[in-house]
C-alpha cells in the first residue's frame, strides 16, 4: 500500500495531460458548436483552419525570436497570437464572402454547406502545406517546466515523478479565460445577444431588426479566436504538424455531438469526457494498482483495457454510443 | 497488306530484341532502388555508389575481355510490393538485365526476390535490406544482401545490455517491418539471455503527442527503454515524452536512433544511454570516400554497400567468364569470402587480372564485405554511448 506514489503516479499520466488535452478539445469544440448553432453546417474546415492559424502564429513567433524579443519564462507564441487570430479572421471572413454566403442566400440544405465545407478543407490544407511544409514546426521556447520530475522527486523524496509543464499549465489558464469571456459576451452583450437569439429563431431575430452579415462576422472573428487558440495549446504542448490537426477533428467533432451540438456548455463538457477516456482506457494501470495493493496480489499484466494504438477509436466508440441513446448529446443540443 | 507490314515490324522487333540480348559485348545491370517513399533521401548516393563501381571497373577495359558494362535504375519504392514487383519484373524482360542491384527496403526486398528473381532465376544483392525474414525467404540461393540482418543487431544489443548489468527493459518499436523486426529479434535473444522484456509496445510515426504510449512503457517498468524508432521521427518524441514525465533516464539506441539530430535535440539528458550501429570493418570506408571525392556524399547510409554490390556481382562473372546468371551464381560467395588476395575498393583492376589468369580474391571492398550463412554480411556494430550529449564510441563488435 502506498497511497502518496499511487496518487502521483495517476496525477503525472492521467489526470494532467487529460486535463490540458480535454482543455484543448473543449476550445475547438466550441469553435464547430458556434458555427453549427449560428450558420446551421458542421464545419469540416475547422481543423485545418486550426493549421492554418496556428501558421501564422508561428511565423510571428519566428518574426520575433528573430527580432530578439520573448516573453520571459513563457513561450513567445503567446505574443503573436492576437496577430494570428487577426490573420485567421481576415481568412475566415474572406471564405464565408467567397464561399458560403452564396449558399446561404440560396438557402442551401446543410449537407450543401458541409461539402463546401470539405472543399475549403482541402483549400486550407493545402494552403497550408505550401506555405509551412508538412513537417513538424518546433516553435516552443521559454521555461519547460512548472514543476519536473527530477526536482519533485528531490522536494519530496517519492519514488514518482511528478512533471507539470509550462505548456499544460498555460493551456489550462488560457482555456478557463477564453471560455469565460465568451460566456460573458454571449450572455452579458447586445452582440452576444443578438447572436444567442439568431441561433434560437433566425426568422424571429430578423425580424426584431437582428443584421444577419453582422452575426456571421461577428461568429467568424469568434471561432477564429477559439481556433487559433485551440491549435497554438496543442502545437505548443504537443507538436505541429498539419497533419496531426485534420486527425483532430475526429475527437473535435465528437466533443461537440457528446455534449450538444450547438451548446456551448456541452462542447466544454464533451471536450473533457472525450480526453479523459481517451487517456483512461488506453492508460496502463499496472504501477497504480501494485502502489494500491497488498504485495501478493500485484497484477502480471499491464491491466490496460486497449492499446494505445486505438486512441482514435474511444471517440468513436463514445461517438456512436451517443448518437444511438441520446442523439442531441448530454446537454440537448439541436437534433442533428 | 498492313497486317502483313505489321507483322513484319514485329518480327524485326522480337528479333532485334533476341540479338541484343544475345550480344556478348554488352552487360547490363538494373538498380532498382527506393526513388520514392519514405526513405528516398538515400537513395541517390546508393545509385551513385552502384554506377561508381560499374564505371570503375570499365576504365580498366578488363571486364570480360573488353565487355561494357550499362546500367538501368527503377523505382522499387520502399513499402509498395506491387510497384517493386512490376519494376524488377520490367527489368528483367523490358531491359534484359544480367544482374539484379536491389530493392533498398525490407518488404520490397522481400517481394522482388519471391515474386521476381525466383522464377526467372535472376540473381539479386540488396545492399540495403535488413529484416530477419530475408534469411530464411524461399530464394533459391540466388539472393544476397551486404546488410546484416537485425537478428545479428538484436543479439549484439542483447550482449552490450548485459555488460552493462541491466536486466529488465522496456522496449517500444516504430510500426513497420524495420521496427518490428528489430523488436521480436532483440526481445527473443534478450530472454535467451535471462533478461526481462516488461512489455514490447509498438508506436506510431508522425503523432503529435507520445504520452500515451509513455504512459504504458512507465506502467511495465524496466530500467531502461529500448526505442527502436527513428531519430528524425518517432524515437524522438517517446524519449521527449519520457523525460518530460521522468518515466526513464536511460535509453538503448539501435541504429535508426544514433543520429546527431537526437543529441542536439535533448544533449546531456541522454548522458549514460548506449546503443550500436553497423559499422564498417577496416579501412575499405576511408580508400572509397577518397575514390569518390566529391562526386555524391561516399558516407550516406548504405552507398558503400551498393558500391560492394555491384562489385561483387561483376567480379563474380568475371570469375565465371560469363554474364548469365545460372553461371556467376555460384562464384559470389568465392569472390567475396576468404581464401584468396584481399581486395580493397580501390584493387579493383587488380582484381580482374587475378581472376581472369584462374586466381582466387577476398573482396573486402568499401565495408569489409564477408558474407555469412545464407549469404549476408556478418555485420560489424559499432558501440557508442552518450557522454556529455555527445555519441562516443566505446568499441567495434
Amino acid at each position: 500500500m502506498d497511497f502518496l506514489n499511487a496518487l502521483v503516479a495517476l496525477l503525472n499520466f492521467v489526470i494532467i495531460p487529460a486535463t490540458a488535452y480535454g482543455s484543448q478539445l473543449a476550445l475547438g469544440a466550441l469553435g464547430v458548436t458556434l458555427i453549427y448553432g449560428i450558420l446551421r453546417f458542421s464545419n469540416f474546415a475547422h481543423g485545418d483552419g486550426m493549421a492554418l492559424g496556428t501558421m501564422f502564429v508561428i511565423l510571428t513567433t519566428w518574426g520575433l525570436q528573430a527580432a530578439g524579443i520573448s516573453f520571459g519564462p513563457l513561450p513567445t507564441a503567446l505574443l503573436a497570437l492576437p496577430i494570428g487570430i487577426a490573420l485567421t479572421a481576415l481568412l475566415f471572413i474572406a471564405t464565408d464572402r467567397a464561399v458560403y454566403r452564396f449558399y446561404r442566400r440560396q438557402k442551401a440544405a446543410p449537407v450543401i454547406f458541409v461539402i463546401a465545407s470539405l472543399g475549403v478543407m482541402f483549400v486550407y490544407n493545402a494552403l497550408t502545406r505550401f506555405i509551412i511544409g508538412p513537417d513538424d514546426q518546433r516553435f516552443a521556447d521559454g521555461e519547460r517546466f512548472i514543476i519536473s520530475a527530477r526536482d519533485f522527486r528531490e522536494a519530496t523524496g517519492l519514488a514518482e515523478g511528478l512533471a507539470f509543464r509550462t505548456s499544460q499549465g498555460i493551456t489550462i489558464v488560457t482555456a478557463i479565460i477564453v471560455v469565460a469571456a465568451l460566456f460573458w459576451f454571449l450572455n452579458k452583450t447586445r452582440t452576444g445577444k443578438s447572436m444567442r437569439a439568431f441561433s434560437d429563431n433566425e426568422d424571429l431575430a430578423l425580424l426584431s431588426g437582428i443584421n444577419p452579415e453582422r452575426v456571421v462576422m461577428v461568429t467568424w472573428i469568434i471561432v477564429a479566436a477559439l481556433a487559433v487558440t485551440a491549435g497554438t495549446l496543442y502545437g505548443l504542448d504537443k507538436s505541429y504538424r498539419p497533419f496531426t490537426y485534420f486527425q483532430l477533428l475526429l475527437p473535435i467533432f465528437a466533443s461537440a455531438i457528446v455534449g450538444g451540438l450547438g451548446n456551448p456548455l456541452g462542447a466544454i463538457a464533451g471536450g473533457f469526457i472525450i480526453a479523459y477516456s481517451e487517456v483512461m482506457v488506453t492508460y496502463a494501470w499496472k504501477k497504480i494498482v501494485t502502489y494500491l495493493v497488498p504485495e501478493t496480489m500485484a497484477p502480471e499484466g499491464l491491466v490496460q483495457l486497449l492499446g494505445t494504438e486505438y486512441k482514435f477509436a474511444v471517440s468513436f466508440v463514445i461517438l456512436i454510443i451517443v448518437l444511438l441513446v441520446r442523439p442531441t448529446g448530454i446537454f440537448r443540443g439541436k437534433a442533428v | 497488306m498492313k497486317k502483313m507490314l505489321l507483322a513484319s515490324v514485329a518480327t524485326l522487333g522480337v528479333a532485334s530484341a533476341a540479338f541484343a540480348a544475345g550480344h556478348g559485348n554488352e552487360v547490363k545491370l538494373g538498380i532498382a532502388l527506393g526513388f520514392s517513399g519514405p526513405l528516398d533521401s538515400l537513395a541517390p548516393p546508393m545509385e551513385s555508389g552502384a554506377k561508381f563501381a560499374i564505371e570503375k571497373i570499365n576504365e580498366t577495359g578488363m571486364f570480360l575481355d573488353g565487355a561494357k558494362i550499362t546500367s538501368v535504375s527503377g523505382d522499387s519504392t520502399c513499402v509498395d510490393a506491387g510497384a517493386a514487383t512490376a519494376t524488377a519484373e520490367r527489368l528483367i524482360t523490358a531491359e534484359g538485365i544480367n544482374g539484379l542491384i536491389g530493392a533498398m527496403c525490407s518488404g520490397a526486398t522481400g517481394a522482388i526476390v519471391s515474386n521476381v528473381s525466383v522464377p526467372n532465376g535472376m540473381v539479386q544483392i540488396s545492399p540495403s535490406a535488413t529484416s530477419p525474414a530475408l534469411s530464411t525467404i524461399e530464394d533459391n540461393g540466388l539472393f544476397f544482401r551486404m546488410a546484416p540482418s537485425d537478428a545479428r543487431q538484436g543479439e549484439v544489443m542483447t550482449d552490450v545490455i548485459m555488460e552493462q548489468g541491466v536486466k529488465t527493459v522496456a522496449l517500444t518499436y516504430t510500426n513497420n517491418d524495420y521496427g518490428k523486426g528489430l523488436a521480436d529479434s532483440f526481445a527473443a535473444a534478450f530472454e535467451a539471455a535471462g533478461g526481462t522484456v516488461t512489455i514490447n509496445a509498438p508506436h506510431d510515426e508522425a503523432k503529435g503527442d507520445y504520452s500515451a504510449e509513455i504512459g504504458a512503457l512507465a506502467s511495465a517498468g524496466g530500467e531502461a527503454l529500448v526505442v527502436a524508432g527513428y531519430a528524425d521521427g518517432g524515437g524522438a518524441g517517446i524519449i521527449q515524452a519520457a523525460l518530460d514525465t521522468g518515466s526513464f533516464e536511460k535509453f538503448i539506441l539501435p541504429d535508426g536512433m544514433i543520429s546527431d539530430t537526437l543529441t542536439d535535440a535533448f544533449g546531456a539528458d541522454l548522458d549514460g544511454s548506449f546503443g550500436q550501429i553497423p559499422a564498417p570493418a577496416g579501412d575499405g570506408a576511408g580508400v572509397f570516400a577518397e575514390m569518390v571525392g566529391d562526386a555524391f556524399d561516399p558516407t550516406s547510409a548504405y552507398a558503400g554497400e551498393s558500391f560492394d554490390a555491384a562489385a561483387v556481382m561483376l567480379l563474380a562473372m568475371q570469375a565465371a567468364g560469363s554474364s548469365a546468371p545460372a553461371d556467376y551464381l555460384p562464384k559470389i560467395l568465392e569472390v567475396a569470402n576468404a581464401p584468396g588476395e584481399p581486395i580493397g575498393p580501390g584493387d579493383l583492376e587488380k582484381a580482374l587480372q587475378i581472376l581472369k589468369d584462374g586466381g582466387d580474391i577476398d573482396f573486402s571492398g568499401a565495408t569489409g564485405v564477408e558474407l555469412i550463412g545464407p549469404g549476408e554480411s556478418g555485420g560489424t556494430y559499432r558501440q557508442v554511448v552518450v557522454e556529455g550529449g555527445e555519441f562516443k564510441t566505446v568499441q567495434i563488435r
